[in-house]
């Protein structure tokens, strides 16, 4: 039998609510993000990419666990983190979908961080400044890190676009395939509206018209093509409704707490 | 106990990654608090979100502090201000440096890449070097190599 787990209603009830479900947004995305670029590790295409990649993935993975401590502090029921990471069900992840895309090509993954960590970037640099005080310790902290996760990104998509024809097609064709998903970003779920109102959550219009300032902007310089921008009606953040890709990974990652629970290192 | 105790006992408590260095030296701990002879908080704050030294140093500051006589030993976890290499003492930098650990350099701007040159070589002090690696043996560091010595090395980070 496998476990299930408690958690949240979609649709927030109390401001307790709203808190646990935008804190479970930003931890999910983090977990998700440290989970895939983990499948780098061993296989990238150099050396110098390989250290790069799994050092983001720890990043990630130490910001997902900083967020979950705060969940479980707050919890209505007596849990941990690794319940919270690894026992619960799909619909109970609240990521945007674009980080659980699979990591494709190595332009794939390069498209996919650099939307993601453009709007990582201005999103902590909000929440670093908000009234909650543990929400902004933890933001102000990630917030360095995912500077650089920009820099190493924007970088990469400076290199392939304005690279040879063959890096520049498939760094174009990387982000018309991850493009739709980076919008799922800006839609606000209940809880994002509701932290909004009480001055932590920062208005998403105006992290998105940043967002789309500095992607333009890097597109641009990269001689690439700003995607035609199609379905963005994803819900994996507000309901937990995930693509196709999200249980296969969950299958992987949950593997070992489901097989041995309470499993300690 | 004292605080200065604890702090000897601390002191003697090195990152695994960094091993010359304490957790003193390098910033991580915030405070001390000797509440009762046998009771002590530390304030610690970790310094990447993900340094995987972490839950090490943890269990290393509660193995030592029991094993000097202490009974009862919170930890806690001081997030704000985030750690940054800007505390670290000018004897700190001169340990990096003896490691084989180019410090944190000036002219390197938090959250920009570091310089593809001129960070000055830990073995020889030659200022050619060059940048193989933004990310190198661990989160905090980048990996450099002399031109005059030939030596691959390490730098901290500005963080
Ligand atoms: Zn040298």
């Amino acid at each position: 039998m496998s476990k299930t787990f408690d958690t949240s209603t979609p649709s927030p009830a109390s401001t307790l609510d709203a808190k646990i479900h935008y804190l479970f947004q930003l931890a999910d995305n983090a977990l998700i993000m440290g989970q895939r670029l983990c499948e780098w590790t061993g296989v990238a295409p150099e050396l110098e990419i390989d250290l790069a990649l799994c050092n983001i993935a720890l990043d990630h993975l130490g910001q997902a666990n900083a967020w979950y401590e705060y969940l479980v502090e707050i919890y209505p029921h007596p849990t941990d983190v690794d319940q919270l990471a690894f026992c619960r069900d799909e619909h109970q992840y609240y990521n945007i979908t674009l980080t659980e895309l699979p990591n494709g090509d190595f332009a794939q993954t390069i498209a996919k961080m650099a939307l993601f960590s453009i709007f990582n970037y201005y999103l902590h640099d909000a929440l670093r400044k908000c009234p909650d005080a543990r929400i902004a310790a933890i933001a102000a902290r990630s917030y360095k890190e995912i500077q650089y996760h920009r820099r190493y990104t924007s970088n990469w998509i400076l290199r392939l676009g304005d690279g040879t024809d063959t890096s520049h097609e498939r760094m174009q064709r990387a982000l018309d395939i991850v493009w739709d998903h980076a919008f799922e970003a800006f839609a606000p779920s209940p809880a994002d509206r509701i932290m909004h109102q009480h001055g932590i959550a920062p208005d998403l219009e105006q992290i998105k018209s940043l967002w789309e300032h500095e992607v333009h902007q890097l597109l641009h310089k990269a001689t690439l093509s700003i995607p035609e921008t199609g379905f963005t009606g994803y819900r994996a953040k507000s309901d937990g409704i995930h693509t196709e890709h999200m249980g296969y990974l969950l299958a992987e990652m949950q593997y070992m707490q489901r097989r041995y629970p309470n499993l300690q290192w | 106990m004292t605080k200065e105790e604890i702090l000897d006992i601390l002191q003697q408590i090195k990152d695994p990654e960094i091993p010359n260095l304490s957790v003193i030296e390098l910033g991580m701990i915030r405070d001390v608090e000797v509440n009762a002879p046998n009771a002590v908080i530390v304030r610690f704050t970790p310094t990447y979100s993900g340094c995987p030294a972490t839950t090490l140093i943890k269990m290393e500051i509660l193995q030592r502090l029991k094993a000097a006589g202490v009974e009862h030993i919170e930890i806690v976890e001081q997030l704000s201000p985030p750690w940054t290499t800007e505390s670290f003492s000018p004897q700190a930098l001169e340990k990096l440096r003896q490691a084989g650990i180019a410090p944190p350099h000036p002219h390197h701007k938090k959250g920009e890449d570091p310089p593809s040159l001129g960070i000055p070589c830990p073995y020889c002090e030659s200022t050619d070097t060059k940048l193989l690696s933004a990310f190198g043996t661990t989160a905090c560091k980048a990996l450099y190599q002399c031109n005059s010595c030939g030596q691959p090395f390490d730098y901290f980070k500005c963080h």
